[in-house]
């Protein structure tokens, strides 16, 4: 069957054709045979009013149709092709109103739609590399909004020393969750300073596009200097806490998975090495970054803490 | 039918090599083609390794002794896949970076522990010709064979221990492996209790069958 979608291709996307083809054909062992028509689902909406921020870097952007089709979200699955497959026919379209429930030590707790967290600011585009643990990386130009505007919005009090995010639970939509894959919903936290640091975003939309279910809609964490595990995608909960959040992966994995998940070329995981990444869409590896490359804008929040043992 | 059995099957082998050119060469192998393709590698190495160790299982239940004919040649597209797999990733995935690769094997113990069951195999793929099974002799090379015994768990445990959360897969891997080898524990030990002492598991057959078929009632 086929179902027309109303998208006609953009400029990015010839680009990626090339870029596919040419990896192509060096794994392909021959002549690059026609690319499938395959449209993703295209019901994102484009995003108005969005604003390029100065928080760019220069390395080219990994393709769109990789960036919406190799995602660790087990909340749909666990093979990486499982989101963008699962996701059309489960998770539709994140309905409006999106609710996100705001608790613990802040002076204005309480529900807020998704209309209400957003609105009031401005919309930015941000390009940012995402490590993820498993030693592969991107480059997404991200549309979001200041992580810590948002925050102070609720008023956090001087016993709030972390924040903690939950991703919504309901099996009917996340058929990953009918199983006990990991410990649902899945949790994951940062420290004040931390979801107070410039870099870290609230994200919307990638791509100049709304984000699709298997990128995290609708509203979803990205703090580029950690692995991507703590990026939090489709946020029902922000918890102001004085103790330090116990995330998802700590809890499946504690010796693997720490709180913090700095990248960090140095620190291994137990089971493979973290020095260097498979950039999706490049032959060699490239060397990790301390930090992820946001060393010079980060490292201070992490001064005099050993990151072998804080990992 | 026997004659044409062979054949077939060596077809059937290189049906998932077919496969995966044929997707490299078509839609591609996805967002991230040389992780997809050592995977796709390893997963039929490992498959290959315990659908030949069903072979003598199979041909001990159903009687069919024309199936003793394909365990060599399964065995063989075992190694062939095992040795694909290991060429992905030393030449592809690590693109010959020795330094790296000699790291990964001290320190990785998945990594560790492949290289070991690779090691172990070479001799078995060695000495699948038939002149050196004559040269060995049937009783030396089936000892010396019997190191799949140790190579296939060393597999299974390769793929368990690089796998991050979903153990699914090296589960039921696992679980087909214990069957098989279960299958052999036992059969050596009806052949043992049957026949006084004398362990060849080939006596094993007539005795398992008669003893396990009903007695008249």
């Amino acid at each position: 069957m086929l179902i027309r979608t109303g998208y006609s291709p953009g400029e990015a996307e010839v680009t990626d054709k090339a870029l596919w083809l040419d990896r192509r054909r060096f794994l392909a062992l021959g002549a690059g045979g026609m690319v499938a028509a395959t449209a993703w689902p295209a019901q994102a909406g484009p995003l108005a009013g969005v604003v390029k921020s100065p928080h760019r870097v220069d390395d080219a952007l990994t393709p769109l149709k990789d960036v919406t089709h190799y995602n660790n979200f087990y909340e749909f699955g666990t093979d990486k092709g499982d989101p963008a497959q699962m996701a059309p026919s489960f998770f539709g379209k994140p309905p409006r109103p999106w609710t996100v429930t705001v608790s613990g030590e802040c002076g204005k707790p309480g529900p807020i739609g998704y209309e209400d967290l957003i609105r009031p600011h401005r919309l930015e585009e941000r390009i940012y590399r995402l490590r993820c643990v498993e030693a592969w990386s991107m480059v997404i130009p991200w549309v979001g909004v200041p992580l810590a505007d948002v925050l102070k919005r609720f008023e956090p009090n001087s016993n709030a020393k972390y924040v903690e995010f939950t991703t919504l639970v309901d099996p009917e939509r996340f058929p990953g969750q009918r199983g006990r894959m990991l410990d649902w919903p899945y949790v994951e936290g940062l420290r004040m300073d931390e979801a107070m640091h410039p870099l870290a975003l609230l994200a919307v939309g990638l791509y100049g596009e709304e984000l699709l279910p298997q990128n995290g809609a609708p509203i979803r964490l990205v703090v580029p200097w950690k692995y991507g595990f703590k990026s939090i995608k489709s946020i029902v909960t922000i918890r102001f806490t004085e103790s330090q959040p116990r995330s998802t992966w700590m809890k499946s994995a504690p010796r693997e998975y720490g709180f913090y998940a700095n990248v960090n070329p140095r620190v291994d995981h137990p089971r493979w090495s973290q020095a260097k990444e498979r950039r999706i869409g490049e032959f060699l590896k490239r060397d990790t970054l301390a930090f992820n490359g946001y060393a010079e804008q980060v490292a201070g929040l992490y001064a005099g803490m050993d990151l072998a043992v804080n990992y | 039918m026997g004659r044409a059995l062979k054949p077939l099957v060596f077809a059937l082998c290189l049906l998932p090599l077919a496969w995966l050119a044929a997707r490299a060469m078509t839609v591609g192998l996805g967002a991230n083609p040389i992780e997809a393709l050592i995977r796709f590698l390893g997963d039929w190495a490992l498959r290959f390794l315990l659908i030949a160790l069903a072979v003598t299982p199979l041909r001990q239940l159903s009687g069919w002794s024309p199936l003793a004919r394909l365990r060599r040649m399964l065995g063989l597209f075992a190694f062939f896949y095992v040795i694909l797999h290991l060429l992905a990733y030393a030449g592809i995935d690590q693109f010959f970076d020795w330094g790296a690769i000699g790291r990964d094997i001290a320190k990785r113990t998945y990594i560790t522990i492949g290289m070991a069951a690779v090691l172990l195999l070479l001799p078995l793929a060695l000495t699948s010709t038939d002149s050196m099974i004559r040269r060995l002799g049937g009783r030396r090379w089936r000892a010396l064979h019997r190191l799949v015994y140790v190579i296939a768990p060393l597999g299974v445990t390769h793929h368990w221990m690089m796998v991050k959360k979903d153990l699914t897969e090296p589960m039921m891997h696992a679980t087909i492996l214990i069957i098989l080898l279960g299958w052999r524990v036992l059969a050596a030990w009806r052949a043992k209790r049957h026949n006084g002492g004398r362990t060849e598991v080939r006596q094993a057959t007539p005795c398992a069958v008669r003893s396990s078929s009903p007695s008249s009632s």
